[in-house]
């Protein structure tokens, strides 16, 4: 198995091309074998999908498993004894939730991770920050929602902090105001999920007509434009919105996602996506799942050196996107940069078997 | 009550009931399905120029034939209570038609969903209903959300009720009073299969065989398997691989150039092999997977289990069938149709009744397994939705 803490060593944006794959392949290839050695569920998929190991070449060779398999199936690599902590996504109520599995090694090397790829945006120090949330997302430390999971992970990054929510998502302007005087003039780090920061942040200041001095913050936030998109609300509303209640400037968004926790994929000052060293997107044909060329929309694989402890290291998503180019965005960043374009539809289903609908 | 959205009717829908293929039926669908034949609307909706062409005079004229012709001693069991599937939007106006030639009054519970068809049609009937007053008074098409109460109250008023929707729908209706006389007919769940002879694929010719796969997959892709009467599982019998290659090749081809192919079915498919892959493996001795347009799992198994065995979009499992004797000792309640290709229907059908099966209403060709009619799912309608007086 790689070394990971010597991938760790190399600067998370600094491998071009054919650098990356051979990084990765040599990775990935040795996680498949990995997985498939010690994860039952795993090695009769591949079975069953025919998968020789002598006829994997390249990253786009290794074999990938639907995200989704993780809502229905328990699928590990280490033994019941191992589990450090198990994260869920965090679904609406009713739905199924994916569980991952995680070791202590595969947990610290998510964070480990995550410092790294973030300090390229944020610098290595620790800013004051600022939790757009409400602190009770992450009282239950047993059951870690992606939710809690996020504000943790990205906790490390910041000093005294302080949540803008109460317990009830309510705007708790007084901590707000408290924080900021506290630390005027010295830069802020900010983070939180996409809608809630519209939703219980934007919407309220707005509401209270409130103006808030934030020009010095950074803010980080991610977890889809799913709702964003059914309030009609663009990438560019969303910054010019912040912007007007709160003076800030400095805004990333992020990808990622539970099954591959720590490899987040953030944007750059150009407003693209950007894949570090340490994973990968693959843009495939949603239908055939062929590759596809660079500025073509498909399904997104996602495939990461991070997942020891569960075979999560090649995954189909369900999300499309595109790749917009590869070793050459203006940010100076190398690697690929793409764009999310949201949710593959819903199939629409045409029979009799599944008609059951509310009565 | 107030949240009950009439499309057609309106509360006042009478229950006196009417002989079974009364002459004002059967002269109100033919002018439905002439006028509807007409209609340049029609080509949008193949599922309802299927209808038209079922409901012209000369068909009725000769299921009423079938049924015992001019004198037939019944009439309609009164008020017919419809739970019509919200995914085969046509089988609504089927449920209804059906309903009607045995002489009932209908309420129609449409799908909350919206189907452009069922706009359609419904505007369709509405004008035409208006030149038939007898039937208008016999019916209602109705829409509304999720409802206890009236789920309740129409059931409650119901003389028969015809509940679509599968095994959870119909345990939902099964909760509500009726009257003690109402009778239901129920569409549960179900599991369809076909049989092919491998010998005599091979004496077919390319055009031929074009013909069989497009009849093929109108029974599957069509409907992207989703039907009851779609099959799940193909059984080969005289099997033979070069026949069985030649007929999927075939499959493939018409797919290729027919198949809505949504995006989600695809990765649909790759989830289920997976899924197939940890829950049944021990089943699966061979997997192929052209494109992700056409999935084929080759089974070295069957047990009664394998009605679990269910796949979308063009997924199909297959095995090698020895014999039928093979077949008939896994078969229960669930199974609905078979469709051939190849063998003789009356010899199966005899060997189904000698077996004393419980399960395969149907026994029809490949290419009809969605021709819905007054026998379905081993019910006569027009006997069932009326009563004999001897």
């Amino acid at each position: 198995m790689l070394n990971y803490d010597e991938i760790l060593n190399i600067a998370p944006y600094s491998l071009n091309k054919n650098e990356k794959e051979k990084l990765l392949f040599d990775g990935l290839f040795d996680l498949t074998k990995y997985h498939y050695e010690n994860c039952g569920n795993y090695r009769k998929i591949l079975n069953t999908l025919n998968i020789n190991f002598d006829a994997l070449k390249t990253v786009s060779d290794i074999p990938f498993i639907p995200v989704r398999l993780f809502k229905e199936f328990n699928l590990a690599s280490i033994k019941e004894d191992e589990i450090f902590k198990t994260m869920t996504s965090s679904g609406t109520s009713g739905q199924a939730v994916s569980k991952i599995v995680l070791d202590k090694a595969t947990a610290l090397n998510q964070q480990k991770t995550l410092v790294k790829i973030v300090s390229d945006f944020t610098g290595a120090s620790r800013m004051p920050m600022l939790i757009i949330d409400s602190p009770s997302v992450i009282k239950n430390r047993l059951m870690f929602s992606a939710r809690g999971a996020g504000i943790l992970g990205f906790s490390i990054f910041g000093a005294d902090r302080t949540y803008a929510l109460d317990e009830d998502m309510n705007l708790d302007l007084k901590a707000i105001e408290t924080f900021l005087d506290k630390h005027k003039g010295k830069p802020i780090l900010l983070f939180g999920f996409t809608f809630m920061i519209w939703q219980y942040f934007y919407k309220e200041l707005k509401k209270l007509n409130k103006k808030l001095d934030i020009s010095n913050g950074i803010l980080i936030h991610g977890g889809g434009w799913k709702k964003l998109i059914n309030e009609a609300v663009s990438k560019e509303d969303f910054k010019k919105a912040l912007k007007d209640v709160c003076a800030l400037n400095n805004v990333h968004d992020y990808y990622g996602m539970v099954e591959q926790t720590g490899c987040v994929y953030m944007e750059c000052e150009y407003g693209h996506l950007h894949a570090s060293i340490f994973s990968d997107v693959i843009i495939r044909n949603t239908k055939d799942f062929s590759l596809a060329p660079i500025g073509e929309k498909g399904i997104i694989q996602v495939v990461s050196l991070l997942p020891e402890s569960y075979p999560g290291h090649s995954l189909l998503t369900e999300d499309e996107g595109i790749i917009l180019g590869e070793d050459d965005c203006p940010c100076g960043r190398k690697g690929k940069y793409f764009n999310i374009l949201g949710r593959i539809k819903n199939a629409e289903i045409r029979g009799c078997s599944d008609t059951y609908e509310k009565h | 009550m107030k949240n009950i959205n009439y499309i057609i009717g309106n509360e006042n829908t009478i229950d006196t009931p009417l002989e079974p293929f009364s002459d004002c039926v059967i002269n109100f669908l033919n002018d439905v399905s002439s006028c509807l034949l007409k209609s340049s609307k029609i080509r949008e909706f193949t599922d309802l120029s299927a209808f038209a062409f079922w409901a012209r005079k000369a068909n009725i004229q000769n299921l009423k034939n079938l049924m015992g012709g001019g004198k037939i001693n019944r009439l309609g069991r009164g008020l017919c209570f419809h739970i019509a599937p919200s995914n085969i939007p046509v089988n609504s106006v089927f449920s209804y038609a059906f309903a009607l030639l045995a002489g009932c009054s209908n309420i129609v519970r449409l799908p909350s969903k919206d189907f452009p068809q069922v706009d359609f049609i419904c505007n369709f009937l509405k004008e035409f209903l208006k030149n038939y007053p007898e039937i208008e008074k016999r019916t209602a098409f109705v829409k509304y959300e999720k409802d206890d109460e009236i789920n309740a109250y129409f059931s409650s008023i119901a003389d028969c009720r015809m509940i679509w929707g599968g095994d959870k729908t119909i345990e939902l209706f099964k909760s509500y009073k009726t009257k003690p006389r109402c009778f239901d007919i129920t569409f549960p769940d179900r599991y369809s299969i076909a049989i092919i002879n491998a010998e005599e694929i091979k004496t077919l010719d390319e055009d031929k065989l074009k013909r069989f796969s497009i009849d093929f997959y109108n029974d599957t892709y069509l409907m992207d398997q989703n039907a009851c009467s779609s099959p799940q599982l193909i059984y080969w019998l005289n099997d033979n691989k070069t026949a069985r290659d030649k007929f999927w090749e075939f499959v493939y081809t018409c797919a290729k150039e027919k198949y809505n192919f949504q995006d989600a079915v695809s990765v649909d498919k790759y989830t289920k092999i997976c899924e197939d892959a940890i829950l049944n493996s021990d089943y699966i001795s061979n997997f192929q997977n052209v494109e992700n347009l056409l999935y084929r799992i080759e089974l070295n198994k069957i047990d009664e289990n394998i009605t679990e065995l269910r796949g979308n979009g063009g997924y199909f499992y297959e095995y090698s069938l020895k014999n039928y004797d093979e077949l008939f000792n896994i078969i229960n309640e669930k199974y609905q149709t078979i469709t051939y290709f190849g063998i003789n229907p009356e010899t199966l059908r005899n060997d189904i009744i000698k077996n004393n099966l419980k399960g395969i209403d149907r026994i029809v060709p490949i290419g009809k397994a969605m021709d819905i009619d007054v026998i379905w799912d081993g019910h006569n309608l027009i006997y069932e939705l009326s009563r004999e007086i001897v």
